[in-house]
């Protein structure tokens, strides 16, 4: 099947079987190495992406259930997002292979909650699991990537408004 | 991941004579007879070494770059090897970056463990002495050529951020210095600093120099690389370990698109795609059926009965092997009455459960082999592969990448998963690259767990309280039994924590013996190894018996480590429970004390039950790991061993019904989420002594500390981990 998906804002090309989910289609058809395969059940999270902000988890999206929302991944985010600035000063990143996910979903957080009290941030990142355990980090540097507010002008604010613009529930700690 | 081993074992283990018949045979002669083991896994290998040795690059720009022998998996290693060098260097913090070495064990082998590999938490100390050398050495030759130029005395240079300066005001940085500096001969003999002139090593400067592109989705990890024309594979494993195939047929397996090829290998059934999916799509339209005539059929619950009747005594086959005796315990066996203490623990299975799935990527052209992933123990994996294509272990390339954690996993003397994708690669042949997959189910149920295992500890106490007799047993599974790193005596695997005990050290009579039987589960170190079990046995043991003396549990510590001369253990209490102070209201407080690796760590940690189920909030960590090369990735550690170490008290157990492992996902093997995370404050004990352990120590512990809270708020002891049971 050829279809077209709008991946972090510009519209893609691929050519996969309806039912394959969207992780393997960035990974192995566009080679977005960034997403992460973890478990493949939506259980750790290391897969997440935005679909129109919402964080989903590519490893149980068909590319069918896409259509023409929009899909944001760590690429999108450019590298010097604030949130992924607060990871570099908190030097959050262990093993670092689940990070992705995470600040997905903290930009997801933040997008909806600038300011996250410690059950917002647990309701929000209990589906995204760390093994080195890097959770204390990630909680200082989502409390630190809040307190810098949202990015000002740049490159990232469609992408930020994408996720601010977004309603409805999410599947934020999915697989609990 | 592994015991501190014994050299000479190591220098024995690698390779075994066999493999070096094997190897010299290849060659057509006795051209390796004779050679060091280190030649031999280095022969057919080429690496350049510059100017500065095989641990320092300079760039025309001056820029440094050190390699790292080891690989980077989480521990922050990179960062404390890279200041190392800096320090003695004196090079520009801010501009060392960091390369991971090739696969040469003459160059790069760990100089505790003898063969190039990462584990027993000795990246840092084993690196000590060869990179403050290292850096030193090339920080002269700098000072050398500058005072050639300058034509001026040595002595009036000084060094900082990789600029020489001298005297009269003249400078030079690394670049302009740097063909002058390359052709100074390396100095026989260099100076190290007085490590009280550090300007770098011990600072909050160390900071991760891989942060960065951890962040951004840069990072390469294997499952990441992509090459041209590269093939995707996965393999069907038998249901239960031992398991063979019977019979196989690929007729639709290979009508899925994608599909390359289909065929047997040692240890199941592999499907080559061009894609991860196709490949997965191919192994589920399989028709297979398994030999399981040797497999193992017995469930964890038969295994954990033996364990328990071989530790009660009513197993007379097993072999016992003592590892401590002094005077005569014969009276204790019958003993009785209030001063006498008995229990048994029980401790299960354990997956690793690394975000990043095993898997590898290799190519092979004839004896020509390539490998690129998260290579653990690059000797080891040369050796595999060797073995299965017919050439000389050196001559295995390996490209080692960042590997999604390991916690010992990757570390294996099978290289199971490294040979199942060379044996792969072999039958695609003519070098076209070949990424092998395992999803979470294949790496959950592929074993190599933490060996299920039992402590039956009997203690006769004394009239003040203090342990007179201690009698322990352990029942646990080898992990070094038949490897090339086995050695005499009992498996040090099985028993440090409580061999070596400041706790026996201080008790008159001890008889202490372990027993390893036969299982057919695959067992490997897990973060701490042995003191994953001995550490709990030992300090959970330790407020039993303090409750039943009547004393406090943190004198009652300080008593015995006066008694058995352990300073290190009473200084890393004594910091913790002073920086711990008050109890937060509401919260009980759970002490434990443990060394591991060369240091020793102390938690005060406050637990209360929300639900029946503990939730642990603040823990205090003192720890003694020596000199604090990097002291935010040691603070790192702790918050990170820590919560591996309760994601496993807590819920971590692999079980097995009738051989088969019942679980497979993250959905029944429960491990810690950020709502369950505790706030780990970490403080280090002020040390002169080389650095040592960081990544390992940092796990044994918390297990223990929350059993005590719970003895303390409930007076019930745990006596079987995890403390939150699954249903199954």
């Amino acid at each position: 099947m050829a279809v077209t998906l709008d991946i972090n804002g510009k519209p893609t090309a691929v050519q996969a079987a309806p039912e394959t989910p969207l992780l393997w289609v960035l990974r192995d058809e566009l080679g977005m190495t960034g997403t992460k395969f973890g478990c493949g059940m939506a259980q750790c999270g290391a897969c997440t992406v935005h679909l129109d902000g919402q964080p989903i988890r590519s490893c149980v999206t068909p590319i069918e259930a896409v259509g023409s929302a929009k899909i944001t991944t760590i690429e999108g985010l450019g590298g010097q997002h604030p949130v992924q600035q607060a990871w570099v000063r908190h030097d959050v990143p262990q093993c670092g292979y689940c990070q992705s996910g995470q600040i997905m979903s903290a930009c997801a957080l933040l997008a909806q909650k600038p300011k996250p009290s410690d059950e917002d941030i647990d309701n929000a990142m209990a589906g995204n699991i760390c093994r080195c355990g890097a959770y204390q980090r990630i909680r200082a540097a989502i409390k630190d990537a809040a307190d810098f507010g949202p990015p000002q002008g740049d490159k990232h604010a469609d992408i930020d408004e994408a996720i601010v613009a977004a309603s409805g529930a999410t599947n934020r700690g999915a697989g609990r | 991941m592994n015991a501190p081993v014994n050299p000479k074992d190591l220098a024995q283990a690698q390779p075994s004579r066999r493999d070096v018949v094997v190897a010299s045979a290849l060659v057509g002669g006795t051209l390796l007879v004779g050679c060091s083991p280190a030649d031999i896994m280095s022969a057919g290998s080429k690496v350049e070494v510059g100017a500065f040795g095989p641990f320092i690059k300079i760039a025309p720009d001056g820029a440094v770059t050190v390699i790292s022998k080891h690989i980077e998996f989480g521990q922050g290693n990179h960062a404390g090897l890279a200041a190392i060098v800096a320090e003695e260097l004196d090079a520009d913090w801010s501009k060392v970056q960091v390369e991971q070495a090739p696969a040469n064990a003459k160059l790069y082998a760990n100089g505790t463990l003898g063969a190039q590999l990462t584990g027993g938490s000795s990246a840092i100390s084993n690196s000590w002495d060869q990179l403050r050398k290292a850096g030193a050495g090339a920080r002269a030759m700098f000072v050398q050529a500058a005072a050639n130029r300058w034509n001026v005395a040595v002595g009036e240079i000084t060094v900082k951020d990789s600029v020489l300066t001298h005297t009269s005001g003249k400078t030079a940085g690394f670049g302009e210095l740097l063909a002058d500096a390359a052709k100074v001969p390396p100095p026989a003999d260099v100076r190290l600093k007085d490590p009280k002139t550090f300007t770098l090593i011990g600072t909050d400067r160390v900071r991760r120099k891989d942060a960065q592109i951890k962040s951004d989705g840069t990072a390469r990890y294997t499952q990441d690389v992509r090459l041209p024309d590269m093939l995707t594979a996965v393999v069907a494993h038998g249901p239960r370990f031992g398991a063979k195939v019977k019979s196989l047929d690929a007729t639709e397996a290979k009508k899925v698109p994608g599909v390359v090829d289909v065929f047997e290998i040692p240890t199941g059934v592999a499907v080559v795609a061009q894609t991860t999916y196709a490949a997965r799509m191919g192994r589920e339209a399989l028709k297979l059926e398994w030999d399981e005539d040797k497999a193992e059929k017995r469930g964890s619950a038969a295994i954990a009965q033996l364990f328990k009747d071989v530790a009660a005594g009513k197993n007379t086959e097993t072999k016992w092997d003592a590892f401590d005796q002094r005077g005569d315990a014969t009276a204790l066996a019958s003993a009785k009455g209030d001063r006498v203490f008995e229990t048994t623990y029980e401790f299960p299975y354990l997956a690793h459960a690394t975000m990043e799935p095993m898997n590898c990527v290799a190519a092979v052209d004839g004896s020509k082999v390539k490998l690129t992933f998260g290579s653990q123990g690059q000797t080891l994996d040369q050796l595999a592969a060797a073995k299965i294509v017919g050439c000389l272990p050196g001559s295995v390339e390996i490209e080692t990448l960042f590997a999604g954690g390991s916690f010992g996993r990757r570390a294996n003397f099978q290289s199971d998963y490294v040979a199942e994708c060379v044996h792969i690669a072999k039958k695609i042949g003519k070098g076209r690259p070949v990424k092998l997959v395992w999803t979470r189910e294949d790496d959950m149920r592929a074993g190599y767990f933490r060996p299920l295992t039992i402590h039956a500890v009997k203690v006769q106490l004394d009239k003040d309280g203090y342990p007179a007799a201690w009698r322990h047993r352990i029942v646990s599974q080898s992990i070094m039994k038949g490897s090339p790193m086995g050695g005499k005596g009992p498996d040090q695997t099985a028993i440090e924590g409580t061999a070596g005990s400041p706790y026996l050290k201080a008790t008159p009579i001890v008889d202490a013996q372990v027993a390893l039987p036969d299982v057919g589960v695959p067992v490997l170190w897990w973060r701490s190894v042995g003191a994953t079990h001995t550490a709990f046995a030992m300090e959970h043991t330790i407020d039993q018996l303090a409750a039943k003396a009547g004393k406090d549990p943190i004198e009652y510590r300080r008593a015995l480590y006066t008694k058995a001369g352990a300073d290190r253990h009473l200084a890393a209490l004594n910091l913790a429970v002073e920086k711990a102070s008050a109890p937060t209201v509401g919260w009980t407080r759970g002490v434990a004390v443990h060394e591991s690796f060369g240091s020793v760590v102390a938690q005060v940690a406050e637990v209360k039950l929300e639900d029946g189920v503990p939730r642990v909030g603040r823990v205090v960590t003192a720890i003694d790991c020596g000199v604090a090369v990097s002291p935010d990735q040691i603070a790192a550690q702790m918050e990170g061993g820590t919560c591996y170490g309760l994601s496993a008290a807590l819920f971590g157990e692999v079980t097995l019904t009738d051989g088969q492992v019942d679980q497979s996902n993250f959905d029944r093997y429960r491990v810690l989420r950020i709502n369950e995370a505790p706030m780990v404050e970490t403080n280090i004990v002020p040390s002169g002594n080389p650095p040592s352990g960081v990544g390992e120590p940092g796990t044994p512990v918390i297990g223990p500390a929350v059993a005590n809270a719970l003895f303390s708020l409930n007076k019930t002891a745990t006596t079987r981990l995890p403390f939150v049971r699954s249903e199954a």
